[in-house]
């Protein structure tokens, strides 16, 4: 027993430390920029004092759904099939529209198989944060292209990607979610401001955050890629290897530009949006996100938000109760109505 | 065709006729050929209802195309004073409306049928073996019909008073049912059609005489009965099971069950002052959303549903393991069609039976309930939610197009006698009390662990929902003792579920030495069958209806009973016996004999019977 008092943790304004907010031990990658936004999530839950009871946490397949697991231990969690969180999400909000829902989806997930669905939450403004944590790689089946990859880019195979870059932020403008932002896995400032932004919004918040693979990006002439290691006929179970990295931090002011170099030594340019630009302009923020993307930028920050259109739930007009917790009575006709439909029919 | 043995009378006011000596009375059926998207839809359930109201046992079965406009449809109506409704092969009134099938429809006729053609058709010199009747459809709506654009429409109610004097059809029944048809907001289309309907009894009873042999008579077999669709009845049973959330895509033939279901909600599910609903229905954009919907309703906590058909399940396929494996309440109401792939989409099939029982990918296994009538669609629909959250599973109801989309005779669909079961759920206070819980623990023995829906206000009431291998405290786990410990468990609740299904409908008998068993819509054609094998070959054969899958013990049993046993399919893979095949002991097997069909169109009795019969001569 110590004589010394103990320091009291600290708390949050409903009184809970941190512990309640964060999740089991992570099983990515050492330095994977998911894990970073895993940390984002906690810290933002827990400093907005949100009561953990209060999320439901939804995700498909992939790395990025595994994240989940590692945060809100005592919120709900549902890791379901690829791709197909915006409708398990999309109903667990009708069965219960005060729950504060979100999806963790990554590139494969909301660009590829998933994205027929992801367009449909964006249309109908479905109530949740959405966070796409883009590598524009497959991780979890070992590094094949996803739609997000750039064009140009290249595998650790050597394969260039050919084809255009699925624009996440573009996609949530054009059809229909009222808070699109983009950020950066190691921009611990902006991410978490971004993040508690998107908790506190009415609607659908997508958060396109891109987060480096530091295991499958391209990385010529390494001795640790798949490559290298077919060349040199090493033994199969070596290829589990994955060489171990130190998490990428940036912070820079707004309306400043940044390179960043990332794990495989490729370069990142994020341009932060100034301090006084206007996000509610939809056609404005379209035209930044094709400029940006013409000037070879990642531009970061909140590019679009909208307050003013109704949720999904709002236009579905439920009753305030959730449906899920309705008693029988509210939710079984009386026995005079099955009568007068009898008669109906007679 | 079999004579009444007493005449009826004549009705009233009737004009001189030429009196076959032979009288056909309240058995018959009556195929209205028309051209798709010309509205004689109307005119058809009015006609139906008018017998229907006459006491005479009646069914409506609509064949129409994968089309919206322009291809041929008929419409089938078979009045049968013994009860029969199942599909009459034999056309014995012919009401010939569409020029594109009139002469294949008027070849194909029994010797003896009658048809009523539009004169311009010129059919009555194909055939000599018929009694023709011809009317100037257009020339008699002009003047009941002064605008141009309607006459279309309101021709068809001719064909119905020129049947009604033909067939000696009470013209107040149909009043009544033409009434009942438009309701009290479109009275001036009802009256217009009303105009049609006697312009029609006029003409016939000036120009046409009565050579056929076909009457309907009063009788009292219908009173208290409802007329309606298994669609609208399915989708009444959700809003009395208490369901609060719908996903659905639309697919031909399941998707007016989901309009009903709309139209019901909105009515009675809604606060007439706020307008605010307690419930949702939510149409997807495709069936792998509409069932990731109800997933994700079910999960926390909602009365769950989706409804489509073959080729929506296809799609679910994935989804449907995973709530299997992670034991999520759903219910599934699939009204089959003819597949593979696109096939007919607008015909039947029991095309399902095998597919719902294990569908997914690994090892899986789903209760399926087997509805055959409205009253089943409705009281099975109820029962599926119960199993659903009772054991934490996806729930399928087989329905198929003939019994979702035809018009069938129905007794009032009952008032649920028991309370909703909403399965094991932990509130807050129990967690309380409890400390805490394990999610996938067998506690009671059953098999089916205790759960908490998200939002639940405790510290200790969270748990991480997942389609990958877990422990009993659903955290990650590959290992493979903790595997099969839970996929034994999830067997063990499937058995104990075994017994909370409806139970089969027996009728034995005695001595018989055949059985049959049959599931589904397959009970009408079964139910005349055995009627032909007894009154036609001397066979008395006893009868199974299944109502659910996994099978009662009853079924082993059945078997044994009987040296013979034919499992009727409406498929052509034979897939109940198959399901029954991975079920049942192998002795029992030998006895198992198939009888399918699989055209598309409802099953009839001679069908059945003469492929018993054919089984039965190779017997002996």
């Amino acid at each position: 027993m110590s004589s010394t008092p103990a320091t009291p943790p600290k708390v949050n304004r409903i009184g809970l430390d941190v512990l309640p907010y964060k999740g089991s031990k992570t099983t990515l990658c050492a330095g994977c920029g998911h894990n970073s936004i895993t940390e984002r999530l906690i810290e933002a839950y827990w400093e907005l004092g949100i009561e953990p009871w209060t999320v439901a946490k939804l995700s498909g397949i992939g790395c990025s759904s595994k994240t989940p697991a590692y945060f809100l231990q005592q919120s709900h969690g549902f890791n379901g099939v690829h791709g197909r969180a915006p409708t398990t999400a999309t109903g667990t909000l009708l069965a219960n529209h005060t729950l504060r829902a979100v999806v963790v989806s990554g590139d494969g997930d909301s660009a590829s198989i998933g994205i027929g669905h992801f367009v449909h939450m964006l249309r109908r403004n479905v109530p949740l944060v959405y966070v796409v944590e883009n590598n524009g790689v497959y991780g979890l089946t070992k590094g094949q292209f996803s739609a997000t990859a750039d064009l140009g880019a290249k595998l650790k195979t050597g394969a260039v990607n050919p084809l255009h870059a699925i624009d996440i932020c573009l996609l949530g403008i054009e059809l229909g979610a009222t808070f699109v932002a983009r950020s950066f896995s190691g921009d611990k400032r902006q991410l978490s401001a971004i993040l508690k932004a998107a908790i506190a919004h009415k609607g659908l918040a997508v958060i396109d955050v891109i987060s480096p693979c530091v295991t499958f990006n391209d990385h010529e002439g390494s001795t640790k890629s798949y490559a290298y290691m077919k060349d040199h006929d090493e033994p199969l179970h070596e290829v589990d290897f994955i060489p171990s990295f130190a998490d990428i931090e940036v912070e820079y002011e707004e309306g400043e530009s940044r390179l960043v170099e990332l794990h495989d030594g490729s370069k990142l340019l994020l341009h932060k949006l100034e301090r006084d630009y206007d996000p509610s302009n939809r056609i404005h923020a379209l035209e930044v996100l094709h400029e940006s993307a013409r000037r070879g930028e990642v531009l970061t920050g909140i590019i679009y938000l909208d307050t003013s259109r109704p949720s999904f739930t709002e236009i579905l007009n439920l009753c305030d109760e959730p449906l899920a917790l309705l008693p029988e009575e509210r939710v079984r006709p009386s026995r005079e109505i099955l009568e007068i439909i009898n008669e109906e029919f007679r | 065709m079999q004579a009444s043995h007493q005449p009826p009378p004549m009705p009233a006011e009737q004009p001189q006729r030429f009196s076959p000596r032979e009288r056909i009375v309240n058995d018959f059926s009556i195929q209205v050929a028309t051209v798709n998207g010309s509205g004689s839809q109307t005119a058809n359930l009015v006609l139906m209802r008018s017998i229907f109201q006459m006491g005479v046992p009646v069914s409506g079965k609509n064949l129409f195309p994968s089309n919206i406009q322009g291809l041929p449809t008929w419409f089938t109506i078979r009045a049968n004073r013994d009860g029969y409704i199942a599909r009459k092969k034999e056309i014995d009134f012919l009401v010939a409306m569409n020029p594109e099938s009139a002469q294949e429809d008027v070849m194909s006729l029994p010797p003896g049928a009658a048809v009523l053609y539009d004169e311009p058709l010129k059919l009555s010199s194909l055939r000599s073996d018929l009694h023709f009747y011809s009317a100037p459809f257009d020339k008699l709506v002009a003047p009941v019909c002064p605008e141009a654009k309607l006459r279309k429409l309101v021709r068809n109610m001719i064909y119905v008073g020129i049947l009604a004097e033909l067939l000696g059809i009470d013209p107040e029944q149909i009043r009544k049912a033409l009434y009942k048809q438009f309701g009290e907001r479109k009275k001036k289309a009802a009256d217009l059609n009303w105009g049609a309907v006697q312009a029609g009894i006029d003409f016939a009873r000036a120009n046409l005489l009565k050579s056929d042999p076909y009457w309907i008579q009063p009788m009292d077999r219908t009173a208290g009965k409802l007329v309606i669709e298994g669609n609208t009845a399915a989708a009444l049973g959700c809003m009395f099971a208490g369901l609060t959330v719908c996903t659905w895509y639309p697919i031909t033939p399941s998707s007016s069950l989901a309009e009903a279901l709309i139209t019901f909600m909105e009515r009675f599910r809604r606060d007439p002052e706020t307008g605010k609903a307690t419930y949702a229905i939510v149409q997807a954009e495709d069936e792998l959303a509409s069932i990731g919907m109800a997933i994700g309703a079910g999960w926390a906590g909602a009365r769950a549903m989706t409804c489509t058909s073959g080729p929506g399940i296809s799609l679910m396929s994935e989804f449907v393991g995973l709530a299997y494996f992670a034991e999520i309440p759903v219910v599934l109401i699939d009204v089959q069609r003819v597949g593979p792939s696109t096939g007919l989409p607008t015909r039947t099939m029991q095309g399902d039976t095998l597919k719902n029982a294990v569908l997914s990918h690994g090892d899986t296994r789903h209760p399926v309930l087997f509805p055959s009538s409205p009253e089943e669609c409705f009281t099975m629909a109820i029962d599926a939610f119960d199993l659903a959250e009772q054991f934490q599973t996806p729930v399928f109801v087989n329905m198929d197009l003939d019994l979702g989309m035809n018009l069938w005779m129905s007794d009032p669909l009952p008032y649920p006698a028991k309370p909703m079961n909403r399965g094991k759920v932990l509130t807050a206070e129990d967690l309380e009390r409890l400390g805490g819980f394990a999610r996938y623990k067998d506690v009671d023995g059953d098999g089916v662990g205790w759960r908490t829906l998200p939002g639940t206000p405790h510290a200790k009431a969270a748990y991480f929902t997942r389609g990958t291998g877990h422990t009993e405290n659903a955290t990650y786990s590959e290992k493979p003792e903790d595997w099969v410990r839970n996929i034994d468990r999830i067997a063990r609740k499937f058995e104990t579920l075994r017994q909370h299904l409806p139970p089969p409908v027996q009728s034995l008998a005695p001595g018989a030495r055949i059985g049959i068993v049959s599931a589904g819509t397959s009970r009408y054609a079964m139910e005349e069958s055995r009627d032909q094998l007894s009154r036609e070959a001397g066979i008395e054969a006893s009868w199974m209806r299944l109502t659910a899958y996994p099978f009662p013990p009853e079924l082993e049993a059945f078997i044994e009973q009987h040296e013979r046993v034919y499992v009727i399919d409406q498929n052509r893979d034979a897939q109940l016996l198959g399901l029954m095949r991975l079920d049942l002991r192998a002795p029992l097997l030998e006895r198992l004999r198939s009888v399918r069909y699989y055209g598309g169109l409802p099953l009839d009795a001679r069908t059945v019977t003469e492929q018993i019969l054919a089984q039965e001569a190779q017997q002996a």
